[in-house]
């Protein structure tokens, strides 16, 4: 047991969540501090900066309601940590990591820093195996693999909440292993949404392997920056202690940065790019970069960070260095659920960087790839024809364009569109039923044997 | 040695109580971990370092002790093969699976060491004085410092050293002597001396047609690849990294991606170099700050790996420098400077941004090495402007220090268009230089053929412009024949698959062979028009499928066959031609 020390009385300056403390007692920087007021509330904090005088404390939930005078300083000797034992899954936390289900605590087995550590990218082992969907967008066109963080940019008004539950529900992995646990953090969420998740995971009998950070639209705007940093940790420990294969499911980390830039301009930093600040960039990677495989530890850690993009900008800081950052993105489109299409994934600007490493031979089929490289190709065309048309009109297009428009309109509602989960091989299937609709000289993708063996027979 | 004590301390920066003198820009050990930083301000008998770790647990009182010098890296044999964090301290065989703060060190290791001087001689700065070879590795030579110079009082004999020994006495000109060891430390911000620079005269092979064959960048020259996130810069890299003639390969992985760092590795020892047959992690170099890794250490990360490039070019290699992304780099650069409240310039950025960059990219050079050798650095580095906007500063600037530029494009990439080199907006400045070059190769009328595939991209961007407006049907056969034809270049030309076993590569005969077909094509279309054949019925020929397929087709080892398909191109378009000048009623439909 580490000694508990206490700091009374000593406070000298309250400024924004940042709180000057006389130094009695010797600490060291970024350590967990425990602030408490007259009010008995207890408030995590921690050492932002020290001199020989005094030390900077970071309060990181909500300041209000702190005195000078009265406010006890309790230093835990470590930085934050997260408890945890067996037990974690089909428990519901807030966004601290304190149980809110009325259920008993956690059974404290290991404490780990809520930070994390940067992992050695030697010790890394690369992400190979696929995960199944069920959602055809993701498998055919951007496949998932383990161990790989792939976001979902979508838009206010999408149904984002709806896909993360069926993806939730519906994630296997192929050939049985079903060692399959999932983390979902709330962040910033209405109230609304939180239910809907808990309500959804409930029925379909998720729950059962999923902990479930809450962390609510109400709650304290520090509180939210601590809440994928408990939900990871948490991850981290299904992962690589007890060696389940984990999928953390982040929504949403638009209001994760918004809670970023406020508290950031509460400290006087300067700002960047729209007012967030600097480190924007750095401080999602030490988020999203806790996904991966490490070598000789059985469990992975997949993440699908869930974003709305602020006035469906996908240029705006948030998308775009989660872009930078993460292994591909899957985009929602608003024009394709004004069509009814759903899940309206929007395939064009989507990617999965890993895709090339669990799918094909071995992994999924030997065709996998070059088939979703000529739907791409084909896709893109369509698109294309697209704009042409809609100024001179089909009669203006050339005979094979007219080939790609009903390629496109087939792809769109026979393809992305799909009322429950579908198998990849389901997938598979409706693709090459679809590129048999092309004329053969334009199907440079694919070689004349994978054009023999998938396309002849249906022409 | 000078001594400090921590005043103060937030993030990765502290101030501290100087107990003796301490220089700018001097290495420091902070704490009992020994943690590294860098003296960066001088006020009084204070100082401000900032530290290149996680500086957690750290308070007031805490020792900062001065190394006497500048911050240096350990340049030797074992460099080669190896993955370094951004201050060259080796990642692997630490034993843990985090980046833990404080000094590492791998085990030095042991080199079977030659010696190519013998007692007596005078030894010249940089001078070669032996060879080191590791267990199944390739040959290494051992440099003297490019400061020290002298006459040899003793070498060691021949046989199995560590890399740390000394193995050579030397009396210098002020008679004091000094003891050489196979590797040598040297300041990573300051350039390595050479003897001369020297102009460009060959491009890099790189293996990719669009760049080479387009685009080519010198050997020795520098090269900035910009674009939005998913458009294929970390893959055109890593390719290149692969297929380029480089002798060494140094790729940094600045602020990126873990998970590609692993796939390098994992990759890397398993692939063979084409040139050497070895595989080609023996002559690779990763550097590797991930985008989760300290800040602070991204900034040095750049110059460590130019410094490790210049190491090897002093031995008399050509090698190649991947920086990916020094946009990472850039920002480090603002946030350091930001903690310090410099007055920020443009877009946040430090106003020294630009003369930083210049730094840099002219330490990209050929050069005569100080042991008369040709040598070259070659830098490649990768932009990731901000929503994929090339007028950002970092953009900007870059492109008035480098001679090639390779702007990737979204559209590109996202019909999986690799790699997505919008040919338009890219630009290389050297060409003139290389026409020599190609016609060693086989290909005497590459500038003819390179300005004629550029003008026809062109045309393309024009037509379809003009399509938009009045439908592709109503354009005139010509036309339509422009766009076909820049559809069957950029197709069978232009794309080419990283992914693919076949065309991951290609040689410049390869290139040169594909290149003059399509110009064959090109002409005998021309004909065929003129002839009065319709530019769909060519669109629908079995050869021009074979055409745009070619890449993929037809590998290195089969290169007669492109012969065979021009005989086949010849002959079917030969038929069509005479077909449509014995019918003339056809050809009233064209112009």
């Amino acid at each position: 047991m580490r000694p508990r020390l206490s700091i009374e009385g000593g406070a000298v300056r309250l400024e924004g969540p940042l709180l000057f403390v006389r130094r009695t007692l010797e600490a060291g920087l970024n350590e967990a501090v425990e602030v408490s007021g007259s009010d008995g509330r207890s408030r995590l904090g921690r050492i932002a900066a020290l001199d020989e005088q005094h030390m900077t404390i970071e309060v990181l939930e909500s300041p209000d309601g702190l005195a000078l005078a009265d406010t006890v300083l309790r230093l835990r000797g470590a930085p934050l940590e997260f408890a945890l034992g067996p037990g974690i899954l089909g428990r519901v936390f807030n966004g601290i990591g304190e149980p809110v289900d009325g259920g008993p605590p956690l059974p404290a087995r290991v404490l780990q820093p809520i930070d994390g550590l940067p992992v050695n990218p030697v010790e890394r082992a690369l992400p190979r195996d696929f995960i199944e969907t069920g959602i055809s967008a993701i498998d055919l066109m951007n496949s998932l693999v383990r161990g790989q963080k792939l976001p979902l940019f979508s838009c206010g008004g999408l149904p984002h909440d709806r896909i993360a539950v069926d993806i939730a529900t519906h994630a296997r992995l192929r050939g049985g292993s079903d060692d399959f646990a999932i983390v979902f953090a709330g962040i910033g969420v209405p109230f609304d949404s939180a239910d809907f998740f808990r309500r959804s995971l409930e029925k379909s009998g998720a729950l059962a392997r999923t902990a479930l950070f809450l962390n609510l639209a109400s709650d304290s705007s520090t509180q939210r920056l601590l809440t994928p940093r408990f939900a990871l940790t948490a991850a981290e420990y299904l992962a690589f202690e007890e060696g389940r294969h984990v999928l953390v499911i982040l929504t949403d980390m638009t209001n994760y940065c918004e809670a970023l830039r406020e508290v950031s301009s509460s400290k006087g930093e300067v700002p960047g790019r729209k007012g967030f600040p600097g480190y924007l960039y750095s401080d999602l990677a030490q988020l999203y970069e806790r996904a991966g495989c490490l070598r000789g530890r059985a469990g992975t850690l997949t993440q699908l960070p869930i974003l709305t993009m602020p006035s469906d900008d996908i240029g705006h800081p948030v998308p775009d260095l989660t872009g930078y950052i993460t292994e591909g993105q899957i985009v929602l489109s608003r024009d394709l659920d004004r069509l009814g299409i759903h899940p309206p994934v929007d395939v064009l600007p989507s990617l999965s960087r890993l895709m090339k490493d669990g799918i094909g031979g071995g992994y999924t089929h030997a065709d996998h790839p070059a088939l979703a490289n000529q739907l791409y190709a084909a896709y893109a065309r369509a698109v294309q024809a697209r704009v042409l048309s809609s100024v001179v009109g089909d009669d203006g297009m050339t005979p094979v364009d007219r080939s790609y428009l009903a390629f496109g309109r087939a792809f769109e509602r026979e393809l992305l569109h799909q009322a429950a989960a579908r198998t990849l091989e389901a997938s598979m299937e409706t693709g090459w039923r679809l590129l048999a609709g092309l004329p053969e000289g334009e199907l440079t993708r694919l070689s004349d044997a994978q054009i023999a063996a998938h396309l002849r027979g249906r022409r | 040695m000078s001594r400090a004590r921590i005043l103060w301390i937030s993030g990765p920066v502290l101030r501290a109580r100087a107990e003796g003198p301490f220089a700018m820009r001097e290495a420091v050990a902070v704490g009992p971990q020994g943690l590294v930083g860098e003296v960066i301000r001088l006020e009084g008998d204070e100082l401000v370092a900032q530290v290149y770790e996680d500086t957690s647990g750290l308070k007031p009182g805490v020792e900062v002790v001065g190394s006497g010098g500048p911050l240096a890296i350990r340049l030797g044999p074992g460099l080669l093969g190896g993955i370094f964090d951004g201050l060259l301290r080796p990642l692997a065989g630490t034993g843990s699976i985090h980046v833990q703060p404080g000094q590492r060190r791998a085990a030095a290791r042991t080199f079977d060491f030659t010696p190519a001087v013998s007692a007596g001689m005078r030894l010249e700065a940089g001078a070669v004085f032996g060879t080191a070879t590791a267990a199944h590795g390739r040959v290494q030579r051992c440099l003297l410092p490019p400061r020290v110079s002298g006459e040899v009082l003793h070498v060691a004999a021949a046989g199995s050293h560590d890399e740390d020994a000394p193995l050579l006495r030397l009396r210098d000109a002020g008679g004091r002597a000094c003891e050489i060891a196979m590797g040598h430390d040297w300041p990573v911000r300051q350039p390595r001396p050479v003897r001369a620079r020297r102009p460009a005269a060959k491009p890099l092979v790189t293996g990719q047609r669009l760049l080479d064959s387009l685009f080519p960048v010198a050997q020795g020259g520098k090269a900035a690849i910009p674009g939005g996130f998913g458009t294929g810069k970390t893959v055109l890299l890593e390719t290149l990294a692969k297929g380029c003639d480089a002798d060494v390969i140094v790729y940094l992985g600045c602020g990126e991606r873990g998970n590609e760092m692993a796939g390098v590795l994992d990759e890397f020892p398993r692939l063979l170099d084409p040139r050497s047959g070895r595989p080609l992690m023996e002559r690779t170099v990763i550097i590797a700050n991930a985008s989760n890794m300290p800040v602070a250490a991204r900034e040095a990360s750049i110059y460590s790996a130019v410094t490790v490039a210049e190491y090897f070019r002093d031995q008399g290699l050509h090698v190649a420098l991947m920086a990916d992304s020094t946009s990472r780099w850039a920002e480090a650069l603002r946030e350091v400077s930001g903690r310090f409240g410099e007055l920020p310039g443009e877009g946040g950025y430090p106003a020294y941004l630009a003369s930083r960059l210049a730094e840099f990219y002219e330490r990209a050079a050929t050069v005569e090495t100080l042991a008369g050798d040709s040598g070259s650095v070659t830098v490649l580095g990768a932009i990731s402007p901000p929503s994929g906007d090339f007028s950002e500063p970092v953009t900007s600037h870059t492109r008035r220090y480098v001679r090639a530029f390779w702007a990737l494009d979204v559209r590109r990439a996202q019909a999986r268009f690799y790699p997505a080199v919008n040919p338009l907006q890219s630009y290389a400045e050297d060409t003139d230089a290389f026409a020599a070059w190609w016609a060693a190769q086989g290909n005497g009328e590459w500038p003819a053929l390179r300005r004629r595939f550029l003008a026809l991209l062109h045309e393309q961007a024009r037509l379809e412009r003009m399509a938009r407006i009045i439908g592709k049907d109503a354009l005139p056969p010509r036309q339509q024949l422009v766009l076909l034809c820049a559809e069957l270049v950029n197709e069978a030309f232009l794309r080419q698959s990283a992914l693919s076993p076949v065309d991951r590569s290609a040689s410049p005969a390869r290139q040169a062979a594909m290149m003059r077909l399509l110009g064959r094509f090109l002409d005998l279309a021309e004909l065929a028009l003129s002839a009065g054949v319709a530019p769909e019925r060519l669109a629908a020929l079995p050869v021009f499928r074979a055409l745009q397929r070619m890449g993929e087709d037809i590998g290195e080892e089969d290169i007669e066959r492109f012969a065979a398909l021009q005989a086949q191109l010849e002959q079917v378009l030969g038929e069509l031609i005479h077909a449509g000048r014995e019918a003339p009623d056809a050809a009233a439909t064209v112009d």
